[in-house]
């Protein structure tokens, strides 16, 4: 009875959400349409972010880096042939990449493999640490992928970046994945893999006493976070049509973090929500970056103002409410799926 | 079952076990007890994998016929081969539910792929179903089964000493370590305790070795006993044998 009645739910919020969907993008214009495309792929990256650092309890911050190979990956194989003889001028590209072109599709799988691939190639040693020395080598991994694609001419075309990506990404695509991504890590979770990625979280010495390898279901996660922040950052390379690697710098993953923390640890609702929220917000504070005539007095602009805001909305949001800005009465959480 | 041969194990300086010797057959239930930092909780970290011993042997053959070394392997691969444990400072996922708690234990026995569980084909939702109705059935056994939806941590000392035991149980182990599971209970719940000790043995056919610090609660169910003082075993025999040994009432007493 109770699972029928959340079936219903889910569906009519499902229904909702495409309705809602279908009328943004017959109403509204290309302005407000791109946030909520940027609403859907943060949603997307919220979560994979929220699975390694909420779920399992690993401190990573290398969503950055796991992104530009997505986002690069999308770029370099969607981009036609004639395009890429274009970007690439100061060398030419790697002859077994220059007659590629593939549709969205299949690039957005390989972005996502790919970034798992290298989560794995990365986890694999580094998930050993714990904590703080996680966050530094998940941190460096980030930097040394950007640092790599700054210098890598020939496949990346270095710090020029790549322009005229084809746009695919509309808000099929976007809130589609988005709601792949809510639908398989909610279903993960549900399962026996998921409970044993909670079960890494709260006690790693009790989790191997009850036969979880932690390293193999550490890097599971992680590979499953680092597919879904490849996939989205295939999205955002197509929704932005022009990526360089200063784009994936840490602030990148701050702003991932904001979301995973405001939303709520390992909670999948409270994360949707606030990818939402600080994604919309994020435009709407845009005036305070810019000059604002009060009547009386003219205050300068000063760029990097709403980030301010936003870290002070951070560090009252994580006094005030450490478990997330959602949070059911009772103590019982808008958490993973409850059996 | 299960044969520890001059096992060793040494932080530094620091000598927690010499040269310890012991074996414990198929169904029977052995005690372990001694002094404070006698080395008792370094013996079951080193059965379980936490700790690799500095030198020594423990062979673990649950059926008889096949031997495995447990020295060197992980925890988690012990846990497989059906040696699970509880812990002295209780070891609960707190925030998850105990439902949660039990269901986990189950993890090591799942057949299904994590992507079989994510697109919950039929024969993982079969499995998980089983699951489920075993770890509810463990929790009416230990009579949480009102309690499942709370979080475990929320729950008194008692219950999650109990509650340890169901998840160690979940594992579906054949050799269970019990470490002080009276611990901070009064004398009514350690009846029930050791009344649920032998239930729980009977019924899924285990042999159980236990740390204990409740004299009465080691003396009624052990068959065998041994005493431990500063790593090294001081004596070994059924519960009248110890009763009645000196080096045993010298090492908890003192030298009068």
């Amino acid at each position: 009875m109770r699972e029928k009645s959340k079936t219903h739910v889910t569906l009519i919020i499902l229904a909702l959400t495409i309705l809602g969907l279908f009328l943004a993008n017959r109403f509204l214009d290309a302005y407000q349409v791109r946030i909520i495309n940027l609403s859907g792929i943060y949603v997307t990256l919220g979560l994979s972010m929220n699975l390694i650092n909420g779920m399992t309890g690993m401190f990573s911050l290398g969503h950055a880096g796991f992104m530009a190979i997505g986002a690069y990956t999308v770029g370099i194989l969607t981009m036609p042939v004639s395009m890429k003889e274009m970007n690439f001028f100061m060398q030419p590209i790697v002859p077994f990449l220059a007659q590629v072109e593939w549709g969205f599709l299949p690039a957005l799988f390989a972005a996502g493999l790919i970034a798992a691939f290298f989560g794995v190639l990365i986890g694999a040693p580094v998930l050993r640490l714990t904590d703080d020395y996680l966050a530094i080598a998940t941190l460096g991994f980030a930097e040394i992928i950007r640092v790599v694609f700054t210098n890598t001419q020939s496949l990346t075309n270095g710090a020029l970046g790549l322009k005229g990506i084809p746009n695919y990404t509309n808000t099929w695509w976007s809130w589609g994945v988005a709601l792949i991504t809510i639908w398989f890590i909610s279903f993960l979770m549900k399962g026996t893999y998921g409970k044993a990625f909670l079960a890494i979280r709260e006690d790693e010495v009790a989790a191997r006493a009850m036969g979880i390898s932690l390293f193999k279901h550490k890097v599971m996660s992680f590979a499953f976070g680092c597919f879904f922040a490849g996939v989205a950052g295939g999205l955002m390379a197509a929704l932005l049509g022009t990526i360089d690697p200063n784009m994936f710098r840490i602030t990148l993953t701050f702003n991932i973090l904001l979301i995973v923390v405001l939303g709520g640890l390992g909670k999948i609702g409270g994360t949707v929500i606030s990818a939402v929220i600080v994604t919309v917000m994020m435009e709407a504070l845009r005036f305070l970056d810019e000059s604002i005539d009060l009547g009386f007095v003219q205050l300068k602009g000063i760029p990097g103002m709403r980030m301010v805001v936003f870290s002070i909305i951070l560090i009252f949001a994580v006094i005030v409410r450490e478990k997330g800005l959602l949070k059911r009465a009772k103590g019982r959480e808008l958490t993973y799926v409850k059996n | 079952m299960l044969k520890i041969e001059n096992l060793h194990m040494r932080f530094g300086g620091v000598v927690a076990c010499n040269n310890f010797n012991a074996e414990i057959e198929k169904g029977q239930i052995v005690g372990l007890i001694g002094p404070n930092g006698a080395g008792k909780t370094t013996i079951f970290n080193v059965i379980t994998g936490v700790y690799r011993p500095t030198a020594g042997q423990i062979i673990f053959s649950p059926t008889g016929k096949e031997q495995h070394p447990l020295a060197g392997l992980s925890p988690d691969t012990i846990a497989k081969l059906g040696v699970c444990r509880t812990f002295q400072n209780i070891r609960l996922f707190g925030e998850l539910s105990v439902l949660e708690n039990v269901f986990i234990g189950n993890h090591l026995r799942v057949k299904s792929d994590v992507f079989s569980t994510v697109l919950r084909l039929p024969h993982y939702v079969a499995e998980e179903k089983k699951l489920y109705e075993k770890s509810l059935y463990l929790l009416e056994k230990i009579g949480l089964q009102d309690t499942r939806d709370e979080k475990a941590s929320s729950l008194p000392y008692g219950m999650q000493r109990r509650l340890e035991i169901a998840r160690a149980l979940a594992t579906n182990p054949t050799l269970l370590l019990l470490d002080e599971p009276a611990a901070g209970m009064n004398p009514q719940e350690t009846r029930e305790l050791i009344q649920f000790i032998r239930e729980i043995k009977q019924e899924f056919d285990l042999t159980i070795f236990l740390i204990e610090h409740h004299m009465d609660v080691i003396m009624e169910i052990s068959e065998k006993i041994y005493v431990l003082d500063h790593g090294v075993l001081i004596a070994e025999g059924n519960p009248h044998e110890i009763q009645s040994n000196e080096k045993v009432v010298e090492a908890y007493l003192g030298v009068g």
